[in-house]
C-alpha cells in the first residue's frame, strides 16, 4: 500500500497538469488565508457612504464594495476559505464512508453485498436535498451540520460506484491469485483491491469536491447557507446575481473565485486520473 | 446480447441533437413571450392560497379575488370609499344597525340576481367555526359574531337578516367608525349559495366558481396562472375595458422583474430593492412607488427584565438611530421616516409623533447618552442585547445600519441575529428567547385602530407583551365614541401615550413598489395599494408613438 | 427462467422498500413536526378561537402519535391529505399539477445531456491526451464550475430581457420555446458529469486486454468502440442514471425558481417555508418511491448489460 502511494506521489510531482493546478490551489488557500490580513478592512464592517465601489487600487479597494458597503476582497478571501473547508470535509467524510463500505460490499458480494446495497437503496430513497433543506430549516443554522449534511449525500455515490470496481476488480486474475494463495480477506481488500479502486475513486472524488462546493452554494441560494456576516463563496454570488447588471464585479469576482476553484479541481481529477489508472502500467 | 443495440445509441443520440436544433430554430423563429394578445398580465406574487374569499388571507388572493368578487362597498381607483354591490345604505342613530339597498341590476356570472341572502349566507359562513377562516374576527362587531366563532352560538344567530331580496339588515354590538371599510374585503364578499353547497371544496375551480365581480374565473394553472375573462352580467360591464387578465404567481421577485422586462407582465407585484436605482435612472415613468399604510419596525420584548423594566433604555435606544439615514442612505427607496407608529395616509387621523422628533440631531444623541447613562449603562458596562431579523438583505442592511448607529451613539454592539421568517415569527410569539426583533405591521382598513389595536393588553396580536391600563382605557374609549372627532382625539392620545412607552422603535412607514407598463392606463397610486383590473385600460400598442 | 428471475428480483425489491418508505415517512414527519414555527404562525396571531377551529379543522389539535396514524392510515388508502396552506387542494392534486412540468423538463435535460455528454465523452477517450481530448474536458467542466443559479440569470437576461428571443418564464407563455433556457441550464451540468464518465469508463476499456487484442487484430476503431468497448463502458454511466435523474428532478429547484416554472422542487421548497406539513410529507414520500423505482429499473438493466452481475 504504501509502495503504491509513494509511487502515485511520485508521479503526481511529474505530472504537468497536476503541478499546476496543485500549486494553483495551495496559492489560492495561501492567499486566502493571509490576504485579508494585509487588508485594512474587514469583512463585516458595512459603510453606507461606500456602496456597490468598484474595484480600485486606492484604499486597498481590490474587489471593490459589496451594496452594504463591505470590503469584497477580505469577503471574497473569507468567503474561500469557508468553501473550501466545507468541500474538503464534506468529501473527505463521504470518501472514508464510501469506499470502505463499497469495497467491502462488493468484494464480499452475495448476501452481505445485496443486504449492504439494500441499505443503500434505502438511504438513497430519502431525498437528501429535501432532507437538507428541512435540517436546515429545523434546526438553527448550524455549520457543522453543513459538513455533515453534505458528507452524508454523496458517500452513498461513492459507496455505488467502488462496489460496481470492487466486483469487476474480484473477478482479475491478481485478485484470485492471492485468494488462491490463501491470503485473508481484510488484506485483499486493503492489499490489492483499494489501491486499484484509486483510479475511480479520485476521479469519483475529484467529481465531489467541486459537488460539495455546489451543494453549499445550493444552500446559500436557498438562503440557507452560512450565517451572516460569515460567508462563502456560494453565498457572495448568489448575491452578486441580484446586483450582476449594476455593479458587474460583484458577481464577476467571487464567481471567477470560485470557476476558478472549481476548474482546478476538475484539472487535477482529469490529471491525477490519467496519471494512476493501474491498467495503464507502460504508458 | 442483441448486437445491434450499442450501435443504435449514437444514432438516437444524433438524432436527438437534431430534433433539439430544430426545436431551437422554431423558438427563435417564434420570438419570445409578447404581452400584445389584448390580455392585462399582472404579478401577483406567491401562490395564491385560495380562491376561496372567506378563506383567504394573503394579498396574492385578494388580489384576483377583488376582480372576481364585489362587496356591498368597494374602493375606487384613488383609494376612496364607493358603493357596490350595495346602491346605498342607511344607519340607524346609534350606529348599530346598517340598511343596505341591493343594486338591482346585481347578477352572478351565471345571470342570477345578487340577493341579501347571498349576504346573510357567505357573513354566516365567515363566523361559522366549520369554516375556519383566518379573518373570522374581522367582522366581529356584528351582533354575535364572536360567540359563534368561539362555537358558543349557532351561525343562524348573527345578526345578519334580508329583509327583502334586496334589502340587507346588519346589527352591531357595538358601534364601529370603520365598519363600511371592513365590508370591502374579501371577507365579506357574497357567494352564490347553490354552487357552494353543491361542490363543497370545489366550488372556487375554474367552470364552478360563481362570481359578482367584473370577471369570472376562466382558467387556472397551479403555480402558474389564474385567468379571468369579463363577467358579461356585471352591472358595468359595459365600462370593463380589458376583456381578460392573467394574473400570474411570481413566487421571485427578479425573476418577476426579468418577466417585466421581456414583455411577458404588464404589471408587477413588487420591486427588488436593488434594482430601484437603476429603475429609477431607466424607467422612472413606469416604477410607481407610492405610500402604503404600513410600519417597519424594531419590536421589544417586554417580558425579559432588561427591556420591559427600561424605559429609560428603551428611549435611549430610540432617539439614537437617526430615520432620516435609513431612509435616504441607506435604503433609499422612498420610505418615510417614522418617528411616530401610525403612518400618514389613515383617514380621519393626525400621526403623533415622539417629543424628540424635531430635535436637533445632535442634541437628541447627547440626550440618548445621558438616558443610556441613567439606565446603568456605559463604556465599562456595555449593553448586551441581541437583534432578531428574517434572512433577507433590506433587513440585513437596517440591522447593520442601526448597529453602527447603537455603536457611534451610545457605544455598545449590539449582536445580530439572522433566521428563516417562521422561525423568527415563531420565536417572537413564543417570546423566550428573543430581545430586539424586526417586523413590519400593515394595515388591513385606513384607520388608525387597525394599528393601534396591537398594543392593547388584551389583543392576540400584541407581540411586545406592552399592557398600559390607560392606552386600555383610552382606545375603549374611542371604540365606545360615535362622534368622529371626539373619537379621533381619543385615538390620538392613545398613540402619544403608547409612544412615551417605547414597546416598540418604528424605523419607517413602508411604501408600496410597482412597475406599471406604459400601456397601461388608469392605475392609480393610492395608500390602500389597491388596482381593480376593472378601473384599468390597455392602450393600443400602436399608440404608443 | 432469466425473466422470471429478473421479475422475482423486482418484486423482491418492491417489497424491500416498503421499510424503506416507511422509515422515510417516519423521519420526514418528525422533522417536519420538529421544526420551529407552524403553519399558521404569522405576525398576526391568530386569535386562539380561530386558532382553535382552524386546528380541528386540520386535526391538528390531536396528539402527535394519533395524528401520525391518521396520516398513515389516510396514506394506506392512497389518500396523501389536504394541503395546509392551499386549503382547498389535496396533497396529490398538487403533486399531480406540479410534476409534468418537473418531469418534462429533467428527462429532456437528461436527454440532452447524454445525446451531448456520450459522444463528446467517447471522442475525448478515443483522442486520449491530444487537444480534442484537452478542448473537449475543457468546454464540459466549464459546465460545472458555475452554480446554475449563475448562469441561469444570465441565460434569462442574455435571451429573454435584452435579445427577447426566448420567453423569461416557463408558466408566462407557451410553445415549446419555454423549455429550451431550463432544460439547456438544468442539462449543462449533466452533460459534464456524464462526458467525464463516460470518457474515464471508457479509456478503461480501451485499456483492457481484450479491447488490446482487437486492436492487435487491426480491427477498425469505429468498430472496436461499437462492438467491444461501448457496452462495458456504459456500465458506469448507467449506476450513474438513477442518481442523476433523481438529482435532476430536485436539481431543478434553482431552476423553476429562476424560470418561474410550476414544478414540483418550488412547491417543496415553498412548502417547507409555510411549514404545509402534508404537502411536504407529500413529496418526500412520492420522491422516494421515484427514487426506489428508478433506482431498480437501473439494477435491472445493469444485470442485463453486465453478465458477471446476473450469475447471481
Amino acid at each position: 500500500m504504501m509502495a503504491v502511494i509513494a509511487m502515485l506521489l511520485q508521479r503526481f510531482v511529474e505530472s504537468r497538469v497536476v503541478r499546476v493546478t496543485t500549486l494553483l490551489l495551495l496559492l489560492t488557500a495561501a492567499v486566502a488565508l493571509i490576504g485579508p490580513w494585509l487588508s485594512p478592512h474587514s469583512y463585516r464592517a458595512a459603510d453606507f457612504d461606500a456602496r456597490l465601489l468598484p474595484p480600485a487600487f486606492e484604499n486597498f479597494r481590490l474587489f471593490g464594495t459589496d451594496s452594504l458597503g463591505r470590503d469584497l476582497f477580505v469577503r471574497t478571501m473569507s468567503g474561500t476559505r469557508v468553501t473550501l473547508a466545507v468541500a474538503l470535509v464534506a468529501s473527505l467524510v463521504s470518501l472514508v464512508i464510501g469506499v470502505v463500505y463499497g469495497a467491502v460490499a462488493g468484494y464480499l458480494g452475495g448476501r452481505i453485498d445485496s443486504l449492504m446495497m439494500r441499505l443503500v437503496d434505502a438511504l438513497y430513497a430519502l431525498p437528501f436535498i429535501f432532507f437538507v433543506i428541512l435540517l436546515m430549516v429545523t434546526f438553527e443554522r448550524n455549520f457543522l451540520l453543513i459538513f455533515v449534511a453534505i458528507g452524508a449525500i454523496n458517500w452513498l455515490d461513492m459507496a455505488r460506484i467502488v462496489r460496481g470496481q470492487t466486483l469487476a476488480l474480484k473477478e482479475r486474475e491478481f485478485v484470485a491469485a492471492a485468494r488462491l494463495t490463501g491470503v485473508s480477506t481484510p488484506r485483499i481488500i486493503a492489499r490489492h483491491i483499494t489501491p486499484n479502486l484509486l483510479g475511480v475513486v479520485v476521479v469519483y472524488l475529484t467529481l465531489t469536491v467541486p459537488q460539495a462546493i455546489l451543494i453549499e452554494s445550493f444552500l446559500s441560494f436557498l438562503g440557507l447557507g452560512v450565517q451572516e456576516p460569515r460567508t462563502s463563496l456560494g453565498a457572495l454570488v448568489e448575491n452578486g446575481v441580484a446586483h450582476m447588471e449594476q455593479a458587474p464585479w460583484v458577481l464577476l469576482l467571487p464567481a471567477a473565485m470560485l470557476a476558478f476553484i472549481l476548474y482546478c479541481f476538475n484539472f487535477l481529477g482529469d490529471g491525477l486520473r490519467d496519471l494512476i489508472d493501474p491498467r495503464e502500467p507502460d504508458e | 446480447m442483441p448486437e445491434g443495440a450499442p450501435t443504435a445509441r449514437p444514432r438516437v443520440a444524433s438524432r436527438l441533437a437534431t430534433t433539439l436544433l430544430a426545436l431551437l430554430l422554431a423558438a427563435l423563429a417564434g420570438c419570445g413571450g409578447s404581452a400584445d394578445d389584448g390580455i392585462l398580465h399582472r404579478g401577483i406574487g406567491p401562490e395564491p392560497a385560495t380562491l376561496d374569499p372567506q378563506v383567504a388571507n394573503t394579498t396574492q388572493a385578494f388580489t384576483p379575488l377583488r376582480d372576481l368578487f364585489e362587496g356591498l362597498v368597494a374602493f375606487s381607483a384613488d383609494g376612496e370609499l364607493v358603493p357596490a354591490a350595495a346602491a346605498g345604505h342607511e344607519v340607524s342613530a346609534d350606529y348599530l344597525v346598517y340598511t343596505f339597498t341591493l343594486r338591482e341590476d346585481g347578477r352572478w356570472s351565471n345571470g342570477e340576481p345578487v340577493t341579501a341572502e347571498d349576504f346573510v349566507y357567505s357573513l354566516r359562513r365567515l363566523v361559522d367555526p366549520a369554516t375556519a377562516a383566518f379573518y373570522a374576527k374581522h367582522l366581529g362587531a356584528i351582533e354575535n359574531a364572536d360567540e359563534i366563532v368561539a362555537g358558543r352560538l349557532p351561525p343562524a344567530e348573527l345578526g345578519v337578516r334580508a329583509l327583502a331580496d334586496g334589502r340587507l339588515e346588519i346589527r352591531l354590538a357595538y358601534p364601529q367608525a370603520y365598519f363600511l371599510q371592513l365590508l370591502a374585503m374579501p371577507g365579506a364578499y357574497p357567494l352564490h349559495r347553490a354552487s357552494v353547497e353543491q361542490h363543497g371544496r370545489d366550488f372556487t375551480r375554474p367552470g364552478l366558481l360563481v362570481s359578482n365581480g367584473a370577471y369570472r374565473l376562466a382558467d387556472r394553472q397551479l403555480g402558474s396562472w389564474i385567468e379571468l375573462e369579463r363577467n358579461p352580467h356585471y352591472r358595468d360591464a359595459a365600462d370593463v375595458a380589458i376583456e381578460r387578465v392573467r394574473h400570474h404567481v411570481t413566487a421571485e421577485e427578479s425573476a418577476e422583474l426579468y418577466r417585466y422586462r421581456a414583455g411577458e407582465l404588464h404589471v408587477t407585484q413588487n420591486v427588488p430593492p436593488e434594482a430601484i436605482a437603476q429603475l429609477r435612472a431607466e424607467r422612472p415613468d413606469e416604477l410607481r412607488i407610492a405610500r402604503f399604510l404600513g410600519t417597519y419596525f424594531y419590536g421589544f420584548n417586554l417580558e425579559t427584565a432588561k427591556l420591559g423594566e427600561q424605559p429609560t433604555l428603551r428611549r435611549a435606544l430610540s432617539m439614537a438611530i437617526d430615520r432620516e439615514t435609513l431612509t435616504d442612505k441607506v435604503i433609499g427607496r422612498g420610505e418615510l421616516p417614522a418617528w411616530g407608529w401610525v403612518p400618514p395616509g389613515v383617514i380621519n387621523y393626525e400621526p403623533r409623533r415622539f417629543n424628540y422628533a424635531d430635535m436637533p440631531r445632535d442634541e437628541r444623541h447627547a440626550t440618548a447618552r445621558r438616558l443610556y447613562r441613567e439606565a446603568g449603562y456605559g463604556p465599562d458596562n456595555p449593553l448586551e442585547i441581541e437583534i432578531r431579523y428574517n434572512t433577507a438583505e433590506t433587513h440585513e442592511q437596517i440591522a447593520l445600519a442601526v448597529q453602527a448607529m447603537w455603536r457611534d451613539v451610545l457605544g455598545f454592539e449590539a449582536t445580530l441575529v439572522n433566521e428563516e421568517f417562521r422561525v423568527l415569527v415563531s420565536n417572537i410569539l413564543e417570546g423566550s428567547n428573543t430581545e430586539i426583533w424586526r417586523l413590519s405591521w400593515n394595515g388591513d382598513y385606513p384607520d388608525a385602530t387597525s394599528f393601534l389595536s396591537i398594543f392593547e393588553s388584551a389583543d392576540p396580536s400584541n407581540l411586545t407583551g406592552y399592557a398600559n391600563a390607560s392606552f386600555d382605557a383610552l382606545m375603549k374609549s374611542a371604540a365606545q365614541q360615535t362622534d368622529p372627532e371626539r373619537r379621533r382625539l381619543f385615538l390620538e392620545e392613545a398613540e402619544k401615550t403608547m409612544l412615551e412607552d417605547h414597546p416598540v422603535i418604528p424605523l419607517y412607514f413602508a411604501v408600496s413598489k410597482h412597475l406599471v407598463s406604459p400601456r397601461v392606463a388608469g392605475w392609480r397610486d393610492n395608500v390602500l395599494d389597491i388596482h381593480y383590473s376593472r378601473d384599468l385600460r390597455l392602450r393600443d400598442p400602436n399608440d404608443d408613438n | 427462467m432469466q425473466k422470471t428471475g429478473a421479475i422475482r428480483f423486482a418484486l423482491f425489491r418492491l417489497l424491500a422498500a416498503v421499510p424503506t418508505l416507511l422509515l422515510v415517512i417516519a423521519i420526514a414527519f418528525t422533522m417536519v413536526r420538529l421544526a420551529p414555527g407552524g403553519p399558521f404562525d404569522d405576525e398576526r396571531r391568530l386569535p386562539p378561537e380561530i386558532r382553535d377551529n382552524v386546528e380541528r379543522y386540520y386535526h391538528l389539535d390531536e396528539p402527535l402519535p394519533v395524528q401520525f396514524g391518521r396520516y398513515l392510515a389516510g396514506l394506506a388508502r392512497g389518500d396523501l391529505g389536504p394541503s395546509y396552506r392551499y386549503r382547498d387542494r389535496d396533497v396529490d392534486e398538487l403533486i399531480a399539477a406540479t410534476l409534468p412540468a418537473t418531469l418534462a423538463l429533467g428527462l429532456l435535460a437528461m436527454l440532452l445531456a447524454l445525446a451531448v455528454g456520450m459522444p463528446a465523452g467517447i471522442a475525448a477517450a478515443l483522442h486520449h491526451g491530444g487537444l480534442r481530448d484537452r478542448l473537449l474536458s475543457g468546454i464540459a467542466i466549464s459546465g460545472i464550475s458555475l452554480p446554475v443559479f449563475v448562469f441561469a440569470p444570465v441565460l434569462v437576461l442574455f435571451f429573454a430581457v435584452w435579445g427577447g428571443w426566448l420567453p423569461a418564464s416557463f408558466s408566462g407563455s407557451s410553445g415549446p420555446a419555454r423549455y429550451l433556457l431550463p432544460v439547456v441550464a438544468l442539462a449543462l451540468p449533466q452533460v459534464a458529469y456524464i462526458m467525464r464518465l463516460m470518457r474515464a469508463s471508457m479509456l478503461e476499456v480501451l485499456a483492457s486486454d481484450y479491447v488490446r487484442t482487437a486492436r492487435a487484430q487491426g480491427l477498425p476503431t469505429r468498430r472496436i468502440v461499437t462492438r467491444h468497448a461501448l457496452k462495458p463502458a456504459l456500465l458506469p454511466l448507467l449506476s450513474y442514471m438513477g442518481p442523476a435523474i433523481a438529482g435532476v428532478l430536485t436539481g431543478s429547484v434553482v431552476v423553476e425558481q429562476i424560470f418561474g416554472v410550476p414544478g414540483l422542487g418550488r412547491l417543496f421548497v415553498t412548502g417547507a417555508e409555510n411549514r404545509d406539513y402534508t404537502l411536504v410529507l407529500g413529496i418526500v414520500i412520492f420522491y422516494a418511491a421515484l427514487v426506489i423505482v428508478l433506482n431498480l429499473l437501473v439494477d435491472i438493466l445493469y444485470g442485463f448489460l453486465d453478465p458477471r452481475i446476473r450469475q447471481r
